[in-house]
């Protein structure tokens, strides 16, 4: 095994050997093109021939053949991380920069990303054809592709929090696409909401990172060695871990905060695809294998708080599918429960980390798959719901055999991808994990079950429904048979017979062995034959009344959700909204209307007391001055008698008076 | 008291009297009469204080223009020849002030003049002397009274005549 | 010689009786005549100064005082008999357009 070589650089980049390393220094490109084509979809897309889909196809898949490019270097450098940058902003001591950090992660995660991406972008033309938002979509999309591409590479943590945020932008905008309806907008802002309420201890966690380094960087493999150099406080590791933590168990919807994934089929297809099923929901997990040096210095205890919330998700997930009537509810709920998979095995360690990793790649490639698929069958059908439909594999060819792949690989069925992924994340847990085990086993059975019921109601028996079905554009079903490809052999990277040269790329500070456990291989497949075999026994005819509802009061804890919904609308959602709405609008009336009213009578009472003092004082003043002068005036005027004698009689006392006073004085 | 004296208190007297029948005659043309006597009194009284040729102007403009002048003045505007009253109602406030100013003047005089009598040659007021006065020491104001006259000459014409539109 | 203070008290005589006619007629005619009697006293005020300072001077002015007295008639009447026409009346009383 090559041990991993460090690479630094801001602007001046140093060799290991004379290999051009260009696509990896220019991995950036990868995030920078789909933000370009968002802007030009904005601005010219509405007058572009297609609707403005052409940009976002372009720069995904150029970014697409970029993160190709990147791999292959990488691997050609022996695998050797890369990282570069530039200084973003300074606050205070912490200087906060922007970058790439590259490494195997990195690469799979792009080419990941990337892949996924593209198939929905040129799925979305048959798809979302007609729309009358089609540009917007288009625009959104690229800027999601971006986002999460922008989380994927960011070497620091408030730039992976920035795609963070955008992503759930993006996501509560294509949810909410056709707000028209309200149940789609009011998903939107559930989705946002709830992802919001894990992304405040998240941000928390990254403020104690950032303090715990003594404010001086934000810099993720900075960060690392900081925790890894054992002067910080284990206490203060694990508080940072936990709410770091909470920001995962929003994003990738984990128990308690899964209850948005479903909601949000309310969006399109190709958005539940890429979104809920592909990226978006695969960032939780993989902030925490992103730092995982935090976890792993943490208290024991915090990773056993990752496995124990894994658990729940994925048993409790599982067992939700199995009551679903609407096909993408099924697909939701499935994704919850692979989701809680890749948390639960993290938990166990570093081996756990590469198995998370290896099984979100083949997940990515098979459940965007099977949502393309259900998406192609709705098109088709115009109903969510499988009860109107039914025998649809004859008149869909192609959709039948790409989403059977993907159902077989959701069950783990080998060779498929993955049967592969299933397989290491049961070898992990098989090692001193006794209950991780056998709650993974028992969702193994739970999954194939749901799987199959999916199959056999939907594209088997009579067609229960009302309208003519067909095949699906070649825009909608390319992407299908390219995704089913990657199904079939994307689980080989990871094969521990072949090699396994996935984890010669994703591993932390050591990769792993890996090597093909035959209990456990076979105990996998026996599991996965077996709840097969259950499902096909039970749905082999379609019935009237689903047989899962003989499952008596458990069915009806299962339809409900367990409740949680209720108990998070009536529990806390309504208590708080309520009071607080009601003392926001009685603030508002009496408080804030309150004063402006009575700053507006003080005006009023001020401006009563300022005319009267104006009337009474001022122009009493001056009036009372007019009036003097006129009082004064009708007073003096009487002497103007107008007889000339009387003035020469003052005159005459005047002149004796002056005389006797200028010669006697 | 000289001789000259005692002639001067009769004279005095007499225009006191008439002064005082000016002031309250009824009659308007009584009152301009005896405004004749005061000012021949008064041309007495400058011939004993030896100032013949203004003795004689006084009696030549005074009593021989003014008082015509008076008279015609009396007649064109129908002086009221009957026994109507002449004076105002202000007559107390008349009376007082000449008395004020009888007051003030007498009490000045007699503390400034000297009460006794002066054996002085008074100077003669001849024709000649006055004349010489005149031409050598006040030729500028003589030239004013002479523009006076005429101001007024022409004064008295432009308003009295009748206000014909040209 | 005649003393000094007696003639000036005659003077002050007739001048006084001249103010008291000008404040109490109500004749302007009457007015003017007045006004001459308190001239003349002036005249006679010039004149027994002449004599007592024996200069010529206080005659020459009576002789001055004389010709305003007589331009200074001449104007009066004028403006009186000017009031008369267009009055019909010589009341000083009535002639008040200046009274408040």
């Amino acid at each position: 095994m090559v041990a991993a070589i460090l690479l630094q650089g801001e602007e001046v980049a140093e060799h290991v050997a004379a290999v051009p390393n260009w696509f990896v220094e220019h991995t950036w490109l990868v995030v920078l093109l789909p933000l370009i084509s968002a802007a030009l979809t904005l601005f010219l897309g509405k007058r572009t021939p297609g609707r403005g889909s052409v940009y976002g196809i372009a720069a995904v898949g150029v970014s697409f053949v970029l993160s190709l490019g990147v791999l292959w270097q990488f691997v050609q450098h022996g695998g050797a991380t890369y990282e570069s940058g530039v200084a973003w902003f300074q606050i205070g001591s912490l200087h906060v920069g922007a970058g790439q950090l590259v490494d195997g992660l990195t690469a799979v995660m792009l080419i990941v990303v990337t892949a996924v991406s593209l198939s929905v972008h040129i799925y979305s033309i048959g798809y979302m054809h007609g729309d009358q938002r089609f540009t917007w979509f288009y625009v959104v999309l690229s800027l999601f592709t971006a986002a999460m591409l922008n989380v994927v590479i960011a070497n620091d943590l408030f730039q992976l929090l920035l795609g963070w945020e955008i992503m759930g932008v993006c996501s509560y905008l294509l949810i909410g696409h056709w707000w028209e309806e309200h149940v789609n907008s009011s998903s939107g802002i559930k989705a946002f909401l709830t992802t919001r309420v894990g992304d405040v201890p998240f941000m928390f966690g990254i403020f104690v990172l950032v303090a715990a380094t003594g404010f001086e960087t934000s810099n993720i493999r900075e960060i690392g060695e900081v925790v890894a150099g054992g002067e910080l406080s284990i206490g203060i590791i694990s508080i940072a871990a936990l709410l770091l933590f909470g920001g995962a168990i929003g994003k990738s919807a984990q128990f308690p905060l899964h209850v948005w994934l479903p909601d949000a089929m309310a969006g399109p297809t190709p958005v539940s695809a890429l979104i809920h099923a592909a990226t978006m929901v695969a960032a939780g997990v993989y902030l925490v294998g992103r730092l995982f040096e935090i976890f792993v210095h943490a208290e024991p205890y915090v990773l056993q708080v990752v496995g124990v919330v894994g658990g729940i998700t994925m048993l409790g997930a599982g067992l939700l599918g199995l009551v679903q009537d609407d096909i993408k509810r099924v697909l939701a709920y499935s994704t919850v429960s692979q989701l809680g998979y890749m948390v639960a095995i993290m938990s166990i360690g570093p081996i756990g980390r590469d198995a998370a990793f290896f099984h979100l790649f083949t997940h990515a490639f098979f459940k965007a798959l099977l949502f393309l698929g259900s998406g192609s069958v709705i098109h088709a059908t115009h109903t969510n719901n499988m009860s109107e439909m039914g025998g649809l594999r004859r008149p869909m060819p192609v959709t039948f055999w790409t989403f059977l792949i993907g159902a077989a690989a959701l069950a783990g069925i080998p060779p498929l991808a993955g049967f592969w992924s299933k397989d290491e994340l049961l070898v992990g847990a098989s090692e001193g994990h006794e209950v991780l085990f056998v709650v993974m086993v028992l969702t193994a059975i739970v999954t194939a079950f749901y799987t199959t019921r999916m199959v056999m109601q939907t594209f088997f028996g009579a067609y229960r429904g009302h309208g003519h079905p067909h095949e699906s554009p070649v825009s909608m079903t390319g992407p299908l048979l390219a995704l089913a490809g990657a199904t079939v052999f994307a689980g080989w990277l990871g094969a521990g017979p072949v090699g396994a040269a996935f984890f010669d790329w994703v591993f932390f500070e050591e990769p792993e062995a890996v090597e093909l456990v035959p209990w456990v291989a076979s105990l996998s497949i026996g599991v996965a034959f077996l709840g097969l075999a259950a499902g096909y026994a039970v749905y082999r005819r379609w019935q009237e009344r689903d047989p899962i509802r003989s499952l008596g009061p458990v069915y009806t804890l299962l339809e409900n959700k367990y409740y949680l919904d209720d108990i998070y609308w009536k529990g806390i959602i309504r208590p708080i909204r309520d009071p607080l709405a009601a003392a926001v609008y009685w603030s508002n009336q009496k408080v804030l209307d309150g004063a402006v009213n009575g700053a507006a009578g003080l005006t009023r009472v001020f401006a009563k007391v300022v005319n009267a003092f104006d009337r009474g004082v001022i122009d009493g003043a001056v009036n009372g001055a007019g009036n003097l002068a006129g009082f004064t005036g009708g007073l003096l005027r009487y002497i103007q008698s107008g007889n000339v004698q009387r003035y020469a009689a003052f005159l005459f006392t005047g002149v004796v008076v002056l005389a006797i006073v200028f010669t006697r004085i | 008291m000289s001789s000259q004296e005692i002639a001067f208190v009769i004279v005095a007297v007499a225009g006191t009297i008439g002064a005082f029948r000016v002031v309250t005659a009824r009659n308007v043309v009584h009152a301009a009469l005896y405004l004749v006597v005061t000012l021949s009194t008064a041309a007495i009284v400058y011939l004993l204080l030896a100032a013949e040729f203004v003795a004689w102007v006084q009696i030549l403009i005074y009593v021989g223009a003014i008082v015509i002048l008076f008279l015609f003045g009396l007649m064109l505007t129908k002086a009221p020849i009957g026994r109507e009253a002449l004076d105002n109602q202000r007559r107390g406030v008349a009376f007082v002030v000449g008395l004020g100013v009888f007051g003030g003047l007498f009490y000045l005089l007699q503390d400034a003049f000297p009460w006794e009598a002066s054996d002085v040659e008074p100077v003669q007021g001849t024709a000649s002397s006055v004349g010489t006065s005149i031409f050598q020491d006040f030729v500028l104001p003589f030239e004013a009274i002479s523009f006076l006259l005429l101001a007024a000459l022409i004064g008295a014409i432009v308003l009295s005549r009748k206000d014909d539109a040209p | 010689m005649i003393r000094l203070p007696l003639v000036l008290t005659f003077a002050a005589v007739l001048f006084s009786t001249g103010v008291y006619g000008v404040l109490a007629r109500r004749n302007a005619v009457l007015v003017l005549m007045s006004i001459e009697l308190m001239l003349n006293a002036v005249n006679i005020n010039l004149v027994a100064f002449s004599q007592h300072l024996q200069q010529v001077t206080g005659q020459v002015f009576a002789l001055f005082v004389i010709a305003v007295a007589a331009a200074e008639v001449g104007i009066g009447l004028a403006i009186v008999i000017l009031i008369y026409r267009n009055r019909e009346t010589i009341n000083v009383d009535e002639v008040n357009l200046l009274k408040w």
